[in-house]
């Protein structure tokens, strides 16, 4: 499997593929955190919110690529845990408690104790059983959501205040920063991970599962610890979603967004760590571009995915791939 | 709660259960005999509720509407599969996935363009506009067709799957594809028939529920998904499975949306009972998907051995 | 150049032109947004040919400012409208946001709306938490409050002397509203009192549910698409002689068209009709017809209001917009001649108005449309405005 570094002595076309793709990389890291300070000379504040969501939903690729991608597990049902993390926002704020700590804490610790005994279940499936659990879960989570009138339903919840962090609070340049903060430990954890003897063992499975279980290591712990890392970050991304636009509703977790992230992910290719955050800029760049041009920009989208699929096997980023 | 109101919750159940078993049908057999998912079988469907009332519209004649609608599909799934779409049966299913979700797009977007944002409304024949007496209330004719109309079709199939040459080819396909392949049938005109005969069915159920529903863009991914339960629970590649399981979750749904709400009204208010009614009733069908699954992973009626 | 460095350079330039400004050649901005697709369509698109064809009137400029209007579609989905009017505050710098068809919309942008101190012209969801406790100063709405047009309708029925009224609404702030609104002004006993899912296209359940409870009358508040779902399946059944159907917003200018012949004799209530006498009414009728090849609806004429509210202030500040409370003020002096009569603005930004019962039936040209039938309650006040902090 391909990451950003190649072990030493790989000859000289596939090294300067690889300087290319880190350099790509850096460049599109320069370029999103060159967006705040954009922002402050312009005073454009709306850029901050549209790249905002562009970094939230590449945290939540990140997340889903990990079980995805690596780990071979099809989930239709990531966008639920982005739900989660942003509802801990928003019924923590509805009944008067603010602390920014505490919401955050809460998402993470919420989507764990729901992920793991959610993925030992689904986990006891595979292929097309395993894309219905994940989804069936999923729905069951928005239909909850649907049915709490209590904290706003179908209609959402309107955030009176955000996560308080001081100063700090509702502030976007601040809610920016950290969140790309988090996307770039994110993705030096994810690496470290993929490299490790645990990523080693996890690829095996996506792989040939059968095969690892009779070199004698138990399949199943190294999956639902993927699935759950996976799960908390996607809820830290609608944690941020949800400062970001002050708006929690269900709609953020049908099954129309876990198929966006799957897209995001598929657009970037799986194979790597970094592709989910080129396939998210990709994907949501694209169609905000798109739209400035016509009102009718899903049937300009709608091809060229197609196209993509047809033509670039492994996505965007993997057309840099070493051969 | 009445034996009326039962009764015609049952039937409303049935004629749902149809409608899906119509979508299922021929979703089951791609997905099990090309291993061809598609997402864009609602697009199918939602385009055959566009013909038929532009049909019906033009001509003013139902049955013409309905032919149309199965027809049109029928040949526009034909020449999509034999103009390219014949390249995604040998990726995987990610691939597949992602190629029908941008043709989703493309086709939501394209339905927009050509007749507008606001849904199409198409009337019930002059012949079914009014009710028929069940029992001391009023049920409405057209929907009792629609019970009719699946049911018939149902046999049609039956009949076309179990007691013809193609039937046996397409059941043997659904088992072992190389194997067919093997013994000489043109495996390519095989999966295009059955292809293009999921779709019509597809759109034959667009048709007929384009009276009782509106007509617009997007009207095909609510009931994907549940299309997408359905032959879950009732086993890949099954008709049988497929038909059950139809049933099953139509009924459930339907009478889950009544009765739910009446039984927690005892316990809550009016507003908290009503919302939170059709959303356990939602949830009781895929409670129901995971209990399946559960016990039987690949379903009620499966048709293949356990895939390595 | 690999591909994916052409891509990259798309992309960024892509986004520069998504950061770039808009053009700075008119003075006034005004964002305009509403639900143009989906069942509800229709009301969206009447509100926006309501709105220009006021534009037309004042003579394409508003206060004799140039205008730029934008025009977003927020799809009734809430966290769209969160985004769309966000995108008007910051990037587009807009000076009036306006329209708004849904009032579960209109409740998820009210706090960007505050938040961004913006001034706001609502033409139709209004509300009661925006008419009471979240009142703002900057908010204006030249539709109705919610409950208004509901309690006219149970004024009718009390007055008719209905005993067993079922009532049915789509389980939503605005649902709930007009609900609260019919059970304020009648006085008769409840059959039932169901709420469906918002956009549910099948009744089926409900109808025969309804059946059951042998109501002598129906209410229901079913707006666009629902409405014309919901009356065919009530004719489909068999009901719709038998059972009198009270309603809001299901049958008029935006559902009739569908619907023709299956809605005649059906009541429902609100603030104008287009058979008003008044002059402003009948230029407006008169011309709307004439451009867009159909009756307006009372969505349109309250876009239509808005658009000459709007000229009437802006000709008070001079065409200027920047001066947030001017503005304000301006508007609130409601200097215009409305198509319903009089108009006059409450504390809290909604109307005082008189509320009439229409029945559908054919007019002078033997099209089906609205007919006045009777004015039971005159200068309506909304119940909420007691709860508005506002002075």
């Amino acid at each position: 499997m391909s990451s950003l570094h190649t072990p030493a002595g790989t000859h000289p076309q596939a090294t300067s593929r690889t300087g290319l793709r880190t350099t790509l990389a850096g460049l599109l890291i320069a370029a999103l955190a060159a967006v705040p300070v954009y922002a402050w000379f312009t005073q454009d504040v709306y850029a901050l919110t549209l790249f905002g969501r562009i970094l939230a939903f590449g945290l939540a690729a990140l997340g889903l690529n990990l079980a995805l991608g690596f780990g071979g597990m099809v989930s239709l049902g990531h966008a639920m845990y982005m739900g989660l993390g942003a509802y801990a926002v928003g019924i923590l704020s509805s009944v008067g408690l603010h602390s920014g700590w505490l919401h955050m804490a809460t998402a993470v610790l919420v989507t764990v104790l729901v992920a793991a005994p959610l993925g030992w279940v689904a986990l006891r499936t595979q292929g097309i059983a395993f894309i219905m659990i994940t989804l069936a879960f999923a729905q069951l989570f928005y239909y909850v959501f649907v049915s709490l009138k209590a904290f706003g339903g179908d209609d959402g919840i309107s955030l009176q205040q955000l996560s308080d962090f001081g100063f700090l609070t509702g502030n976007k340049f601040a809610i920016y920063v950290s969140l790309l903060l988090t996307v770039l430990l994110a993705l030096w954890v994810l690496q470290h991970v993929v490299d490790s003897r645990f990523g080693l063992v996890l690829r095996a499975t996506k792989v040939n599962e059968r095969r690892v279980q009779a070199l004698g290591a138990r399949s199943l712990p190294y999956r639902i610890t993927a699935y759950v890392i996976s799960a908390v970050l996607c809820a830290l991304a609608g944690f941020f979603l949800a400062n970001l636009t002050g708006f929690v509703s269900p709609a953020m977790m049908t099954w129309a967004v876990s198929g966006e992230l799957i897209v995001m992910v598929l657009l970037g290719g799986m194979g790597s760590v970094f592709g989910p955050v080129v396939g998210a800029f990709a994907l949501l760049l694209t169609e905000e571009g798109l739209k400035l041009l016509t009102e009718r920009w899903p049937m300009i989208l709608g091809p060229l995915i197609v196209l993509i699929v047809v033509y670039l096997k492994r996505g965007l980023w993997g057309l840099l791939e070493e051969r | 709660m009445s034996f009326n109101l039962l009764l015609a919750q049952s039937l409303n159940g049935l004629q749902f259960g149809v409608l899906l078993f119509l979508m299922a049908a021929g979703l089951t057999l791609v997905f099990g005999i090309m291993s061809f998912i598609n997402l864009a079988h609602g697009a199918l469907y939602m385009f055959g509720a566009y013909f038929a009332a532009l049909v019906f519209a033009a001509s003013g004649s139902f049955a013409l509407a309905l032919l149309a609608a199965a027809l049109g599909v029928f040949v526009l799934a034909a020449l999509l599969d034999a103009g390219g779409l014949a390249v995604l049966h040998k990726r995987d299913h990610l691939d597949q996935v992602l190629a029908t979700f941008g043709m989703v797009l493309f086709s939501n977007e394209f339905v927009r363009w050509a007749w507008g944002n606001s849904p199409l409304f198409m009337d019930t024949p002059d012949a079914l506009s009014n009710s028929v007496q069940i029992l001391g209330f009023n049920y409405p004719a057209y929907r009792f067709a629609i019970i009719g109309v699946g049911l018939a079709v149902a046999l049609g199939l039956y009949a076309l799957i179990e007691r013809t040459r193609i039937g046996m080819l397409i059941r043997a396909g659904a088992s072992n594809r190389e194997m067919v392949s093997a013994l000489g049938v043109n495996i390519g005109w095989l999966n295009r028939f059955v292809f293009a005969l999921g779709a019509g069915l597809a759109g034959l159920a667009g048709a007929m529920v384009g009276p009782i529903l509106s007509i617009q863009p997007g009207m095909g991914e609510p009931i994907l998904v549940l299309t997408l339960v359905v032959i879950v629970i009732g086993g890949i590649g099954s008709i049988r499975g497929a038909f059950l399981g139809a049933l099953v979750v139509g009924v459930v749904d339907t009478l889950g949306r009544v009765l739910l709400p009446i039984w927690l009204r005892e316990l809550f208010d009016a507003s908290v009972a009503n919302a939170a009614g059709p959303a356990l009733a939602s949830m009781l069908v895929y409670l129901l998907m995971v209990l399946v699954l559960a016990f039987k992973p690949d379903g009620l009626f499966p048709v293949k051995a356990r895939q390595q | 150049m690999s591909q994916t460095t052409l891509k990259a350079i798309c992309a960024a330039a892509i986004a520069t032109c998504a950061l770039a400004s808009t053009s700075a050649l008119a003075q006034v901005k005004i964002g305009f947004m509403s639900t143009l697709s989906g069942p509800a369509a229709s009301l969206g698109q009447d509100m926006y040919d309501g709105f220009m064809l006021g534009v037309e009137h004042a003579g394409g400029k508003l206060g004799g400012a140039a205008i730029e209007v934008l025009k977003e579609d927020d799809q009734l989905k809430p966290e769209l409208g969160v985004q769309i009017v966000s995108k008007f505050i910051e990037r587009d710098k807009v000076d009036i946001v306006t329209g708004v068809t849904f009032s579960n919309v209109m409740m998820a942008v009210a706090k960007p709306l505050a938040d961004g101190k913006a001034v706001f012209v609502g033409s139709n969801a209004g509300p009661a938490p925006l008419a009471g406790a979240q009142c703002n100063a900057n908010f204006f709405f030249t539709s109705w409050q919610n409950d208004m047009q509901a309690e006219v309708v149970g004024k009718y029925a009390t007055d008719k002397g209905y005993k067993n009224v079922y009532i049915m609404a789509p389980n939503y702030q605005s649902g709930k509203d007009n609900v609260a609104g019919f059970k304020r002004y009648f006085k008769g006993g409840v059959a039932g009192e169901v709420y469906t899912t918002v956009n549910q296209p099948d009744y089926s359940a409900e109808i025969a549910q309804m059946q059951a409870a042998k109501p002598d009358a129906l209410f229901v508040f079913y707006p666009g698409g629902m409405g014309v779902n919901f009356v065919k399946q009530m004719r489909q059944a068999g009901l719709l002689g038998q059972i009198p159907l009270l309603s809001v917003s299901t049958t008029d200018g935006s559902t009739i068209p569908a619907l023709k012949e299956t809605a005649l004799g059906v009541i429902s209530g609100t603030f104008w009709g287009p058979d008003f006498n008044n002059a402003a009414s009948k230029k407006f009728v008169a011309d709307f017809e004439k451009k867009y090849n159909r009756i307006p609806s009372q969505y349109a004429a309250q876009s239509y209001d808005s658009a000459l509210l709007i000229d009437s202030a802006l000709k008070k500040t001079g065409g200027k917009a920047s001066d947030k409370n001017a503005l304000a003020a301006a508007l609130r002096a409601a200097d215009f001649k409305s198509v319903r009569g009089n108009f006059r603005f409450n504390k809290n930004g909604f109307p005082i108005q008189d509320m009439h019962v229409f029945e559908v039936a054919k007019d002078a040209q033997g099209r089906v449309s609205l007919k006045t039938a009777s004015t039971p309650l005159k200068d309506l006040a909304d119940p909420y405005v007691k709860d508005c902090p506002l002075k």
